[in-house]
Parts: structure tokens; sequence; C-alpha cells
């Protein structure tokens, strides 16, 4: 490792050795980014878990977080991520479990009573269930909040604001309004990744033209619905869009 | 109208010769000055005692997670000191660390020990708020005030090397953002052996053997080890709880592997331990900036990956391909391989970490923030029980709990 990220014991053999004490329960192993991740089965969790913890040559004491991850095309969407760490061993893992909105995962608040609130916090932002956690409340949005705002199809601006109404002398949920569109930038290389159609390249999905010997039946290429143009205003959401919006005619140099 | 009353009052009158006796439910906060933030504590007494706490938070929280995932590698580090905005530097390590295991890149010898050094002048800046507010809570002034005059010192010191006193945004994946002047380093050399010591041992010394103090904090909210390692403690809990973890010394980022420091450990596990491990740790804290001031070498802060790390403003007026990159970083950044890694970096409160989840694009798929407080706050309400309602400030001061980094 070249990075001076901090340095723990060798992940030397850990994927062997765990893959020996859990058997299998594990369902995916890897080294990756100087890291040992274990997806594990989801039903037998707290079996696994309680094996990490106690047999010897894994001792994994400390449950330090549990982070849930939206991978929203997959058949199960979330990944529920506890970081161990092993006090004696000085060591790190990540170990996974997949699910679903539906699915509950087994809580591990027996083996670690710290994971009552890391759990409440996967379950507010992603509304990933668990199992077994009596006290599965929301824990960082607001009383009577609804929605799991880390999910990916939940827009950052949200859905809701809060303002003081001087009518109604309290604070009251609105709809939010957006003075101008959210834009968000994509950076991908056209050449590489862009997965939308590029300005001028409307044309390009249409059929090749026939080959020239080939006389059947020639029509003139259809015409394009939209007149090629530069982006205007009213497409960036940038200013008022309005009906005189567009592309500001260029002015010339300020008259001397 | 009057018999309507008596009826009520008939139905809530005890029956003769029960007693009436009931649990009172108070609220704490959101809003209190030694809730150091905005925590809603909700407690059942009974008389004084704590029965029960069910602290409440995410008053203040405010996104920063999603936030992340919509901004480029480099316009996320602003949020890191909008965190715990007490130790903002700290949490800015942990960050660029994680940037650094993905992208793998080398960070320069000198570009190390400027970051090792700021973050031990962030934990001093940190341990003197908390300590200065820890003593004020359970009902001392003037360490406070004499404390607060150090925290002053440090925040000039990261106002003339970053120009920010607070939101610093110093530490940058590859390096740091520009070198510190020779007569900055200079005046931290003179103020660690002069001004510190002498403010700092002052303060202390009217609260470390207090009669007051010590009734206050003794025996308060003893943690075992057991309990310690079973609620994910970190930092200066874990230590005062007497086990000697640090990470600084267990898991060596940056030169802290070149350190000589000792690691304070707590003998009972109670709040005063937990004040005097932190007492501690600013002496070793000087003790390592000391070090860094004495070995550090002269040569360049930032790596020399032009993909990674922009060139400086004046190099891209001379030339065109300092320009391009210039531009290609700041608009559309880097691009981290794809891969996922869990950073945990000694914060001056615990265990800060990062989980970082790249999917190859220039923004981070998902940016997981551990915040220390939250394991910590959440034993808050066993480490509680049984005692009086005027030990939770005591026993919140120990904590050293930020909302801003609670929250996130």
């Amino acid at each position: 490792m070249k990075s001076p990220a901090p340095k723990f014991a060798s992940n030397e053999g850990m994927i062997d050795a765990i893959g020996a004490a859990l058997g299998d329960m594990v369902v995916h192993a890897y080294e990756g980014a100087f890291e040992v991740t274990v997806t594990l089965d989801r039903e037998r969790l707290v079996e696994a878990m309680i094996a990490l913890r106690d047999t010897k040559g894994l001792e994994y004491q400390q449950l330090m977080e549990i982070a849930g991850v939206d991978y929203p095309e997959r058949e199960e969407r979330f990944e529920v991520v506890y970081c161990l760490l092993s006090l004696t061993r000085n060591h790190r893992i990540k170990v996974k479990v997949l699910t679903d909105e539906v699915k509950p995962v087994p809580s591990v608040t027996g083996i670690w009573p710290v994971a009552g609130w890391l759990e409440r916090e996967v379950y507010d932002m992603y509304g990933v269930l668990f199992e077994g956690n009596a006290d599965l409340r929301r824990i960082l949005t607001d009383y009577g909040f609804t929605g799991h705002p880390q999910r990916k199809d939940f827009p950052l601006t949200g859905y809701v604001e809060l303002r003081y109404s001087e009518e109604e002398k309290r604070v009251v949920y609105s709809p939010v309004e957006l003075a101008q569109d959210f834009r968000n930038f994509d950076f991908m290389s056209p050449w590489e990744g862009a997965q939308y159609i590029l300005p001028g390249d409307e044309k390009a999905g249409d059929p090749p033209a026939p080959p020239p010997g080939d006389k059947k039946e020639t029509s003139p290429p259809p015409a394009a619905t939209t007149p090629k143009t530069s982006d205007s205003t009213a497409d960036t959401g940038a200013g008022k869009p309005g009906p005189d919006a567009g592309p500001e005619p260029k002015k010339g140099r300020a008259k001397k | 109208m009057a018999e309507y009353l008596d009826e009520i009052a008939g139905v809530a009158k005890p029956e003769k010769g029960d007693v009436e006796i009931g649990n009172y439910t108070i609220n704490f906060g959101p809003q209190h000055p030694a809730a150091h933030g905005v925590l809603r504590l909700v407690m059942e007494l009974d008389g004084e005692i704590i029965e029960r706490l069910d602290p409440h938070v995410g008053l203040l929280h405010r996104g920063t997670e999603k936030l992340i995932e919509y901004k480029t590698y480099a316009q996320a580090l602003p949020y890191f000191d909008r965190l715990d905005y007490c130790s903002p530097m700290c949490m800015e390590h942990s960050y660029v660390l994680a940037v650094e295991k993905l992208l793998d890149i080398e960070v320069p010898i000198r570009a190390q020990y400027l970051r090792v050094l700021f973050a031990e002048l962030t934990r001093i800046s940190n341990h003197m708020l908390n300590l200065g507010s820890h003593v004020m809570d359970v009902g001392a002034m003037t360490p406070n005030l004499w404390l607060f005059e150090i925290r002053e010192d440090c925040l000039n010191f990261f106002e003339r090397v970053c120009g920010a006193r607070m939101h610093h945004n110093y530490l940058r994946p590859g390096g740091v953002h520009q070198d510190a002047p020779l007569s900055l380093l200079a005046d931290l050399a003179e103020w660690l052996d002069t001004r510190l010591p002498r403010l700092f041992e002052d303060a202390i010394s009217l609260v470390a053997e207090n009669r007051i103090f010590k009734q206050r904090n003794v025996d308060i909210a003893i943690v075992s080890r057991e309990d310690a390692i079973k609620w994910g403690f970190s930092g200066p809990m874990i230590r005062g709880a007497g086990i000697p973890w640090d990470l600084r010394k267990s898991q060596p980022y940056e030169v802290y592997d070149r350190m000589e420091f000792d690691v304070p450990v707590g003998t009972r596990g109670d709040c005063y331990d937990r004040f005097m491990v932190r007492v501690e740790e600013v002496r070793q804290s000087a003790r390592i900036m000391k070090q860094c001031l004495a070995q550090m070498p002269e040569g360049p802060i930032a790596s020399s990956d032009r993909k990674v790390v922009p060139p400086k403003r004046a190099e891209m007026k001379q030339s065109m391909e300092a320009l391009i990159h210039h531009f290609k970083l700041y608009t559309e950044g880097y691009h981290v391989p794809a891969g996922e890694v869990y950073v945990a970096t000694e914060s001056p409160k615990g265990e800060f970490g990062v989980y970082l989840v790249s999917d190859g694009t220039n923004k981070p798929y998902r940016c997981k923030i551990r915040p220390t407080a939250f394991s910590h706050l959440q034993a808050m309400d066993f480490m509680s029980r049984g005692h009086m309602l005027a030990d939770t400030t005591a026993i919140l001061g120990a904590l050293d709990i930020v909302f801003g980094e609670c929250d996130r």
C-alpha cells in the first residue's frame, strides 16, 4: 500500500480462516482495496457473527459501524455492511448481507448492544427492517417523516420544506418549491460512457442507408422533428424559462 | 358546572390509604447550555434519580451523506469540516485517507508531517473546548476562560496556515493545500515550549485535585472494559475504561509510527478518568508536535500526480498543461477506481471512520460517516441509570459530544 492510510495486521490467510470457521454461511469473500469483505447468508447472520467474535484467530470483538448501501438495479437492492474490529488481533473486516425492502435482517443487538442505534439509522435511511431490534424507531429524520432519504430514488431536495407561517403562528410543512430546476451535470466522456443522445446524433439510431445498388424503395430521410440547436436557457434551467428565453444574442464590444 | 369538576377530581383522587407515586418524565433540551448543541433527552426520574434516559438525536441532521453523493471528491471535502466543528482537521483526515487508499497514491513525507502536526493541534484545540466546558458544566468558571485562551491561539495558528479559523479545507487527497511558512513553525515551537504549558497547567491545577470537582466526577458513570467493548467505545472513552487502544499507536497512519508518545489509560472508568485521560492527551499531543517540528524535512507538500492534485495557480498562468489540469480537476474532478474502503482515524473524540464506496466515477457512490458520538451517546442510558439528575451534565461533558458530527 503506497498511501499513508492506517496500517493494521495483514489480510493474508484471513479469507481462508473465515471460510474455515463459518463454512457455508459465507456466500462470497474477496480482498479489494487492501481490505477483506465477506458476504454472509442473511438468515444465519447472528450465528456467523457470534462465530466471528468468539472463534480463536478471528476475535472481532467490536462492531464499529453499520452502513447501508442502495443499488436500485439489483434484485436485493440493499447491502448492509458491518465494520468489525479486532482489538486483540488489530484487524478490520467488512461483513455484508443483502436484502430488500421487505426481507428482514436478523438484528445483532444481542451480540453488540451498540447495534441498536446503528440499525435504527439504517432503517431510517433505507427502510431495511431488522428482526429482533426492540426499538426500531426513526433516529435522524424529523418526527413524523415519511420516506427513506438515503435511497437512490429519493430526490436530494426532498419532498417537503419547512417554514414559519405568520398567519398560523407555527411551523408548517409545504411541498418543496425550487426557484430553479435542480441541475445534475454528468461528467462522462461523450466518447466513452454517455447514455444520452448527443446534440446532432439524433439520427445515429436510424437504420443505415440502403446500399447504393438496391433501388427498390427510396424515400427521403425523415426530417428531424426538432432542429439541432445549442442548449437554450430553458433547457438548462438557468434564469427564468419564459417565451423570450433563449441564447442571448451576441453583443459586440462596447462602443467607445 | 361545579359538580362536573368535582366528579373529575373524584376520579383522580386516590382512595383512602393509597399513596400516590409516579415517575416524572422531563425533557432535557433540545436547547440547554449543558447539552453541547441540540440534544433532547427524555428522562424518567424517580425523585432525583434517573430511571431511564432516551436521547433523541437528529435535530441537526443536514443530510451530509446524501449531499456528498452529488458532489465530486474535492467538493465533498468541506462538508467534513462542518461535521465536528470543534476538530475539523481530524474529520478531513479520515476522508482524505479513504480517498487516498482507493486511489493508492503516495503522499510526500513533508505533507504527512504537516498533517500530523495540525491534526495534533486540532486535538489540543478540541480538548480545550471539551475540558473547559466539562468543568463549567459541573460548576467552575475560571478554567474555561483560561483554556479558551489556548483555543484562541490554536485557531490563530490554523488561520495562518490555511486562511480559515474553523472550516479549514486544508488536507487534500494527495497532500495538503499549501505549505506552512517557516515563521509559523517557529512560532508554534515557541508556543509549545512556553505559552501552552503555562496556561494549560495553570488551568488544570485548579480542577485536577479540586475537592468539588472530584465529588462531581469520581465514581460517576463507571464503565467496565466489557461494556466499553460491547458498546463500541473508542478514543478517550475506551481508554478511560482501561483499555490501551489508540489507533495512532495500533494502526499507525501517516508518520505516527515515527512518533514517540504515551497512551494514557484510566483505572476506574469514571468521568474523572475520562477527564484526566484527555488532560494527559494534550501533553502527549504537544510532545508529538515538537517531534514533528524537529523532524519535518523540506520538500513538496502534495503528490506530483497531476491527475489528482491540481497545480498551483501561479503555475497555471505559465503552463498550458497546468491550465488544462486545473480546469479538468476543478470541473470534472478525478475519477476514483471502483472499490470500497473503511478508513478510521483517531479523532480527538474517538474513532472517526469513513466508509467510502466508489463506482469508478468522479463522485462517491456512498459515503457513510461513522461518528464517534453515536455509540457513546447511546451508552448514556445505562451509564446514567441510578445517578442523580445533576450528574447528567458531568456524564455528558465527559462523553465529549458535538452534534454536527452525531447528526451529520
